[in-house]
């Protein structure tokens, strides 16, 4: 489909509701009649405009749609949307509240739950989350028409944010206990805040010069416009939680000294998985090859695409290949496409289908002139004598049977090879786990691919310290990183509950 | 903030700078690095190399030329003025144990983080040789340091215009080739094609010989690939697998190509950033004129 302006969406969706309210009004609205109601297209950017800007691509419904496709949810009872939200917001509770037009009330519902609205609202995978559960979309057999959540929630998000309603969440009294946060991405945010809330002193241990950890240095501008980030964490700060940045646990100080040492109570290590993965090719180390995190710090913490200012030097590649089929690959090659490149290629092995980044990215990448070269996968990158990239060959695959995780397993096809003609290469396949802590902090278990081994409420196997998010569990997303912080937070929270308890009583025998 | 407590100008572009850390200053061990960045906003974070540490005053001294635009406007900071942001100390500290003789090569500015190895190695009941070579008399750093460490101390320049003329491989070579000065370890820091070519200079007699690599990074954390190498058959991070490394292992030509990807814009912004120094120099002086 054309892409459409905002002006011809609102138009359409302002006849479209006008119609529906003098029918609510009349005869009331029936399953049925929700069913019909067209499912809301996110207004965005022009394609043709937005390739040559990192200004957010798309710009959130206008209350007319909010109210539509808030309209089309069906307050099923069993509401099994709840069930597929990491954070379990009460959904239909927060959809119904916008069918009433009290948006603050629909944006407390959520902060019941979570406290990063405008952020999930933007980047949570939500069909394969809370909207692959929904009744509506298994109605109309398609789960791509369930009611769009996401958009919904991001609608009283940002309204909220509008109107200037960051909130700052009651603090408990002072407990006296002192807690130290290390990384400030997401899953450490909510820890944060959970355990401020509880009333202990919080420390945050950030090793960039900036917090905020993926949402800041990995998830582009055009996709999460940092301002929003910033807010979060002064939200943070504003809760009186402490933010040290240039603080590398393990290193600018050991872990284990912060506990033994510096008097903190318990920890909780949300650092993230930070530590990009090779394909192991040969060519892999030429100039012009870049893992998708240097690319994108470059760009996105460093502001390397801002020229005029930064002093962070970014290549400006005519013809390249992304590896990869994530988020984000989709990330670094929209914004090869903003940096001017000619020819950006995806190449992945296995479909469309299969690919794990979110749709709406991947439709996204390819109304921006996006090729994709699905079922390929690169053999050896290839470079000249001064050690440039020049190109990469690949060799074709066919789906064959299903392996461990569902997926049909792709198989190479013997004499496929072909190459593309290339300046630069953006490795996408994921990251392991970044080894410093682990390696200068013996006591902590890991499993064999490095990651902290944590109970179900993120308790690792040193005492006092807790973990969450990429760090254990590898590569995830947003949301579930704040349900891991979330937990840990409420286990660190009863810990210390029970230790004054039992400190009190005795006291009260002595 | 870290605020500018001291600082020398060594020769015309080599700067030496001690700024408060406290934990730096504290944690530091021989071998490590910091990443520092002088503008929160749009500035770049550059690796630097740590000379020397105190942790009684909570301070570190770092050694720079200045070569690139992050290094020139470093260079033109005064004392007490502040550096945004510094973190550290990053990579692993170098391994200390009495190996017996340590041959010690520092190059150029290479001296500057040689001078805590060379301390520690000293300080561990080695026999210490300095080789220490720069191109010219007026570039020679912090010889007397060297000289309170050494148990023999070997200076060249280029042009022989102080010590012997010779590069630091000539002097490597003959105390490598005679059984009574075989070294049992090279440390040899400096310029890439300088530890290049010393590692090269020891194969042939077998002597391990440890290089510490400097090379492009923008978290020093692991989390950018941006500083890797290939040692042996490997892929490595000079930020946390280094930065010291086996140098008959490491492959430098492809180090060196990967040290130049971005020389073009860098070459620019140099450029730039001297021209802006020179139009305030212009401006001084004019105003000066006027008064």
């Amino acid at each position: 489909m054309s892409h459409q302006t905002p002006e011809q969406l609102q138009s359409a969706a302002e006849s479209e509701l006008h119609t529906l309210l003098a029918k609510k009004e009349t005869e009331g609205l029936k399953n049925r009649d929700r069913l019909k109601i067209p499912q809301q297209d996110m207004p965005s950017q022009d394609p043709a405009v937005r390739r040559h800007n990192m200004q957010e691509v798309t710009f959130g419904y206008s209350e007319t749609q909010a109210i539509l496709e808030a309209e089309r949810c069906l307050q099923c009872k069993n509401a099994p949307c709840i069930a597929g939200c990491p954070v379990s917001i009460d959904i239909p509770g927060f959809i119904q509240l916008i069918t009433d037009r009290d948006y603050a009330g629909s944006i407390n519902v959520i902060k019941e739950a979570s406290l990063l609205p405008a952020i999930c609202g933007r980047v949570c995978p939500q069909e394969s989350q809370c909207q692959e559960n929904c009744t509506l979309g298994k109605s109309l057999k398609d789960q791509f028409k369930s009611v769009s959540i996401g958009r919904l929630e991001r609608f009283v998000a940002d309204l909220d944010r509008a109107k200037g309603g960051r909130s700052v969440p009651k603090i408990a009294k002072s407990t006296g206990r002192k807690i130290g946060v290390i990384g400030s991405g997401p899953a450490s945010i909510t820890a944060a805040a959970d355990l401020r809330k509880a009333g202990h002193d919080v420390v945050v241990f950030e090793a960039f010069h900036k917090p905020g950890g993926v949402m800041l240095y990995g998830i582009p501008e055009f996709r999460l416009p940092k301002k929003i980030v910033e807010e979060e964490i002064q939200t943070l700060k504003d809760m009186g939680v402490e933010i040290r940045t240039n603080f590398l646990v393990g290193r600018t100080r050991k872990l284990m000294d912060l506990i033994k040492q510096d008097g903190f109570d318990a920890l909780f290590i949300g650092s993230g998985a930070g530590l990009p993965k090779f394909m192991h090719i040969p060519g892999e180390n030429l100039v012009g090859v870049f893992t998708a995190n240097e690319y994108l710090t470059r760009s996105n913490l460093m502001k390397a695409y801002d020229d005029a200012h930064a002093d962070t030097p970014i290549f400006h590649p005519k013809r390249v290949a992304v590896l990869g089929g994530g988020n984000v690959a989709m990330d670094a090659a929209r914004t090869a496409i903003r940096l001017g490149a000619e020819q950006v290629y995806v190449v992945y092995r296995r479909t469309r289908t299969e690919m794990p980044a979110r749709v709406e990215e991947v439709d996204h990448a390819d109304e921006e002139g996006v090729i994709f070269r699905f079922l390929q996968s690169p053999v050896r990158i290839i470079g000249d004598d001064t050690g440039h990239v020049t190109g990469m060959e690949c060799i074709s695959y066919e789906l064959g049977e299903p392996d461990e995780s569902g997926r049909r397993r792709p198989v190479a096809v013997p004499g496929s090879e072909s190459v593309i003609d290339l300046d630069t290469v953006i490795v996408s396949i994921g990251n392991d786990s970044n080894p410093l802590l682990r390696q200068t902090t013996p006591e902590l278990t890991v499993n064999k691919w490095g990651n902290i081994i944590a109970d179900e409420n993120g308790k690792t196997s040193i005492d006092r310290v807790y973990a969450g998010g990429d760090i254990v569990l590898g590569a995830a997303t947003v949301i579930l990183a704040m349900g891991q912080g979330r937990k840990a937070a409420a286990a660190i929270n009863e810990m210390l509950a029970k230790e004054t308890a039992a400190a009190a009583s005795a006291t009260v025998q002595s | 903030m870290h605020k500018i407590i001291e600082k020398r100008q060594l020769s015309e572009q080599v700067f030496r700078m001690t700024i408060e850390a406290p934990l730096i200053s504290h944690e530091r061990k021989a071998g490590q690095f910091v990443i520092l960045q002088l503008d929160t906003n749009f500035g770049e974070r550059i690796p630097l190399t740590i000379a020397d540490a105190d942790a009684v005053a909570g301070t570190i001294t770092i050694i720079f030329q200045a070569v690139g635009k992050t290094t020139i406007n470093l260079s033109r900071f005064e004392e007490g003025q502040e550096i945004a942001n510094v973190l550290g100390p990053l990579g692993n500290p170098t391994h200390i144990q009495k190996f017996g003789t340590v041959v010690c090569v520092g190059g150029g500015i290479g001296v500057a983080p040689m001078h805590p190895i060379a301390q520690a190695m000293k300080n561990a009941g080695n026999r210490v040789v300095i080789i220490m070579g720069a191109r010219t008399k007026e570039l020679v750093i912090m010889e007397e340091e060297m000289r309170a460490i050494a148990d023999e101390l070997i200076l060249v320049t280029d042009d022989g215009s102080y010590g012997r003329k010779a590069l630091v491989t000539e002097p490597l070579k003959e105390l490598c080739a005679s059984a009574d000065t075989k070294p049992d370890l090279v440390v040899a820091i400096g310029p890439p094609i300088m530890m290049k070519f010393c590692a090269a200079t020891t194969r042939p007699f077998d002597v391990t010989t440890v290089v510490s690599l400097n090379t492009i990074m923008v978290d020093g954390t692991g989390m950018c690939g941006g500083c890797r190498v290939t040692v042996g058959e490997e892929t490595k991070f000079v930020c946390v697998d280094g930065p010291e490394f086996d140098g008959h292992k490491v492959d430098f030509e492809n180090m060196l190509k990967r040290l130049g990807s971005y020389r073009s814009q860098e070459e620019q912004a140099r450029h730039s950033c001297l021209m802006d120094a020179e139009a305030d120099r212009l401006a001084e002086s004019e105003a000066g004129g006027k008064r």
